[in-house]
Parts: structure tokens; sequence; C-alpha cells
């Protein structure tokens, strides 16, 4: 299929256009555009309230934009349910984590595949042949992705019992079981240690390059997002102030001033860190 | 019980020996043993959306008003007109076969009625939805009582004895493996998957609103069975049978049971019915001693201990028939 190319050997799959959100009088977001090639790794910063969790959620289908639209492989998907948003090929963990409570790791990653199946409500309750085919097909995809991401040991575990570091892994592959062309992370490095950030760094990078999966990474942790982004966009009041390769970011003056304050004071970002709590509704 | 198979051809099996059997079973006890059939079907359906996609529904007593109500207009008024010259009331197996036809009718029916108040309200959440399957009970109780066609609130009498052990048993077991099966499926986990964050499931590609709708239309289509069952049992039904107290009991068999489990909410259903027998003797007191037993209920929570029990002892039996 030949598409449209905006720039030689670069092929858009998601495309934000001017899009704003408003809450009454309160703009969130203003005029955002942003872009993201088949297989990249694009990082999207900005201080606490810049509306990075607005964009995450208009993008997910949470909310729908004032203005402006969503193209996702050319398709638009503003206004879609979040859940058709998700068949299309784009995929999304959460800030606070939300895994299903009452079932086991394994039934985690199942929940996966519920949009996909081929048996129905009749052929479930008939347990034939193609039902028990279809079952076991589950089973042997959800066993080898939790393999490869060091979850089998826990395979049979309550998912609140896993050590937190496994329990953001554990959202992670239940994003990816449902096969996503873009994987939209949200703060995966928060309230992580560092050994536990240095797993995480491997593991996006990991999925990048054996999965093919473009990853959209949301994160407050600079080391994080500067060691593995290739592209970052920097969002300030709604607004985006700068994009650009990390190097670049990390020279631009306006961005210095957004993030560290005018007087480049160390002492804001400490107080970032501390008051970083934003809720999905 | 890997397979809810065994489960399901196990319970037939039971249905078919008690009603064979049904000469020597005194009529006090069939009936109880009919109440009991009844309350799991009513009770286990129940489970699926409250218990599993947790929705909470008030009004699983109205769904079961509009079953007992189409299968009574059915063989009252319609199965007479269509075919005068039939017998409704043969001992055999083969003579009562008509009876299914209108257990399923009243089932579609009921869940046609679920579908027209979950397709809108379950959009809501929590709180609304409760306020919503409320009104709705209501509604169809007034209704009923202000239809002369249906007796208002006098109801309707003379209702044919077709209820019979084969019919409540094999329906019971029939609901039982339906709800087990669906509910252990990668299908049925999307249930749960709305129970537990229904932001997460959309996010996962789940319609959380196409689940929802199909628990509550799934539960109406039983409770429409059971009350068919019940109307052809008791042979009289009224409005009054149908009300809000009727629903938070089968709410109480859902709960004792253990919110989720088919056969811990069976095992309920059944104590709860032989609790209502037991405690007919003590008359005025009756609330307060029932009362009571449900709070010792709660604390000692027998059901979930019979129901790991039972568990143990199907693997165990299935253990010995393979082995030999």
């Amino acid at each position: 299929m030949i598409r449209p190319m905006n720039f030689p050997g670069e092929i858009p799959l998601l495309e934000v256009k001017n899009c704003s959100l408003r809450f009454g009088g309160i703009s969130a977001l203003t005029d955002v555009s942003l872009r993201i090639n088949e297989g990249e790794l694009v990082g999207l910063i900005g201080p606490n309230g810049a509306g990075k969790t607005s964009l995450f959620n208009i993008l997910t289908g949470v909310y729908r934009p004032t203005e402006g639209a969503i193209l996702f492989e050319g398709q638009p998907t503003a206004g879609m349910p979040p859940h058709r948003i998700n068949t299309l090929g784009m995929a999304r963990t959460f800030q606070n984590i939300r895994l299903f409570g009452s079932l086991d790791v394994r039934m985690n990653v199942r929940t996966s595949f519920i949009a996909r199946l081929r048996n129905g409500l009749v052929d479930t309750v008939r347990r034939g042949r193609s039902f028990r085919r279809e079952e076991g097909e589950i089973q042997e995809e959800g066993s080898r992705l939790l393999a490869y991401f060091g979850l089998e040991q826990a395979a049979s575990h309550s998912s609140r019992s896993l050590p937190y570091g496994d329990q953001r892994r554990l959202e992670i592959v239940r994003a990816l079981a449902t096969k996503p062309r873009l994987l939209l992370l949200d703060e995966p490095a928060a309230g992580m240690n560092p050994t536990e950030k240095e797993e995480l760094k491997s593991l996006i990078t990991r999925i990048r390059t054996e999965f093919g999966t473009a990853v959209l990474l949301v994160e407050h942790d600079m080391k994080v997002v500067m060691g593995i982004c290739e592209r970052l966009y920097v969002l300030d009041q709604g607004k985006v102030l700068a994009s650009g390769t990390p190097a670049e970011i990390r020279a631009n003056p306006k961005v210095i001033a957004a993030y560290l304050g005018e007087s480049h004071g160390k002492n804001h970002e400490k107080s970032h860190e501390k008051s970083r709590r934003e809720e999905v509704p | 019980m890997k397979n809810p198979r065994v489960a399901l051809a196990g319970g037939l099996a039971v249905a078919v020996i008690l009603q064979s059997c049904s000469g020597w079973i005194d009529p006090y006890t069939t009936q109880v043993i009919l109440f009991a059939a009844i309350n799991v079907i009513l009770a286990v359906s129940l489970n699926l959306v409250m218990g599993e996609t947790g929705q909470f529904s008030l009004c699983h007593a109205a769904f079961m008003a509009v079953g007992a109500y189409t299968s009574a207009l059915l063989t009252g008024k319609a199965l007479p007109f269509l075919l005068p010259h039939c017998s409704w009331t043969g001992t055999s197996v083969a003579s009562q076969l008509w009876f299914l036809p209108v257990l399923i009718a009243a089932g579609v029916v009921a869940a046609i009625a679920g579908l027209i108040v979950g397709g809108p309200s379950l959009r809501l959440r929590g709180d609304y939805l409760a306020m919503v399957t409320l009104g709705f009970g209501e509604i169809i109780r007034v209704l009923l009582q202000n239809t002369d066609a249906v007796g208002g609130s006098r109801g309707m009498e003379g209702i044919l004895p077709a209820t019979n052990l084969f019919w409540a048993v094999g329906a019971a077991a029939l609901t039982l493996y339906t709800m087990i099966s669906l509910v252990r499926s990668t299908y049925g986990r999307g249930f749960q998957a709305v129970r537990d964050d229904e932001v997460a499931a959309a996010a996962m590609g789940i319609d959380t609103t196409r689940f929802k709708v199909t628990a509550f239309v799934i539960g109406a289509f039983f409770a429409g069975v059971a009350g068919a069952l019940y109307a052809h049992a008791v042979e009289f039904i009224s409005p009054e049978g149908f009300n809000f107290l009727r629903s938070f009991e089968i709410i109480v068999m859902v709960i004792l049971g253990g919110l989720g489990r088919p056969v811990g909410v069976a095992i309920a259903a059944v104590l709860i019915t032989l609790l209502n027998e037991w405690l007919r003797d003590l008359s005025q007191y009756r609330m307060v001693v029932y009362a009571l037993i449900i709070i010792l209920f709660m604390i000692l929570r027998p059901t979930e201990r019979l129901a790991h029990y039972i568990r143990g002892l199907m693997t165990g039996l299935r253990f010995r028939i393979f082995r030999a």
C-alpha cells in the first residue's frame, strides 16, 4: 500500500492536527500538533499541568478534542470510544496502575484477546472444538509473552501481589498483547527505583526493536526520556513548546526556562517530582 | 470441575432420577426441591450481573414476573386456543415436552425486557443503575396490578401444574452449566475485567457497555425461565409476589454465596430456601431469627467452605473415574 509521505522514508502512524481541548473556560490543550512515524520512539515531556495526560486522553478516546483532528494510519479517531481506538492498534498503560485486581497475572493478559475473539458467546457456552482450539492458542501466546518479559514465574499469582516494578511490566505486557502498532506509555518510570528504571529502559527499547511497535512515552524522569527517545515533544501550558532530538531539546533555552524556571533553579524540579499526581478519570 | 460438561451431565442425571422417583417423594419435599431449584436459577443468573460484572441490579424479581406472566398467559390462554384437543397433564416425559417452548418463550420475553431496561441504563454507573432498576421493578409490578387482562392485583390462578422435578432441577443444572462455562473462558473474563476496572477494560479493547448489557440480558433470560417454573409450580401468581423484597432475597443469596462464585451462590440459594422452610413454625419471630442467621452466615461463611469441599469432591471423583 502506498501512503502519502511527508518526509522521504518516514511514514506517519499518528498525526495530531491542531487539537484543542477546553473544559468550560479552561484550556487544557491549545492548537497541539504532533506526529509519530512508524516504529518511532517519541518522548513527551513537560512540567506538571502542561497537558500531557490530557493529550493522552484525547489520543485514547477518553476525551474528545474540542477542535482539531487525530489521524491514526490516516483514519480519523477523534470521538471514537476507547475500545474502538484500541482495536485500531493503539494500546496504552496508565499512570496509576490499573490492573484487574481479582484476576491472576495470566488472566490479566488474556483479557487483551477478548476484542479479537473469533468465537462468540454461544460458542463459548457450547465449548466446541473451535472454541477449545482458540483458547489453547490464546493460552500459548499469553504464556509466550509472559515468558518473554520474565513474568512466567508469577503467572498464577494474583496481580495485586506482584512487586511494583512487575505490576508496571505486566501492564505493558497486557497492552502489547492487543498487538498495537503504537504503544502509549503514561509515566512508566513513576515510583520506580534506579535499577527498575534501567530495566524499564532496556524493556522499552526491546519492545521497539522486536515488536516493531512505535512508542509514545510520557515521562518525568529526564534520564529515561533523554536516554532512549529519538525525538521529543515538549508541552508547556497546553502548547507544544519545542520538538526535536534530545540534544536539541536539552540546548533549547525556552525548554530550560519552562522546565527549570527562569532562574534555572534545581529545587524547582524537585518540587515537581513531589507533587506529581495527575488522575485519569 | 475443569470441564463444566461433567457437572451438566451430572445435574441432568439427577433431574431424571428425581423425576422417576417422584412417586416416592412426598408433595411437601417436592415443593421444597422445586423452590430450591428455582432459587438456584435466580441467584446464579443474578450472580452474572452482580457478582461477575459488578452491576447492582434491584429488579431481578421483575424479570421473574415477566417470565411468570408470559408463561401463564401462554399455557392458560394461547395454548388451549391453538391446540384445543391436547391433554396438558400427562405423566410421561414425552407428553410434557410442550413445556420447553413455553419456558424458552418466557425467558426470551424477559430477556427483551432486560434489553429495554439495560440498553440505556447500563451507561450509568453504580448508584444510578441501582435507582433505575429499582424503578423498573416497581413499574412492572404496578403495570401488572393495573392490567385487568392478567387479573390485576388479584393475580392469575389455576395455572397448569406443569413444573416437575425434571424441569426445575434440569433447568437449574443448565443455568449453572451456562454460567460456569461462560465465566471460565477468555470471553467470560471480560465480565470480570469490566467489574474490576472499566477504564482499563475499555483501553484493552473491551466494549464495556456491550458486556454489561449482555450480562443483564442473559441474567434476565434465566430469571424469566425461573419465573415460568415458579408460576407452574405454585399455580397462582400475583404482582405482590414479585416485589422489591423478592429481588432483595435473591441479592442476599448472591452475596452470601460469595459474589462471583457460581457454585457458592447455588449452595447459598439452597440453604436460604431450606432456612425459609425451617423458620415457618416461628411465625412472627421468623424475620428476627432469619436476620440473625444471615449475620452468622456472613461471619462464618459456610457456603464458601461447602463450595470448596464440593469442588474437592468433584475432582477426586473424576480422578477415580479416569483411573478406573
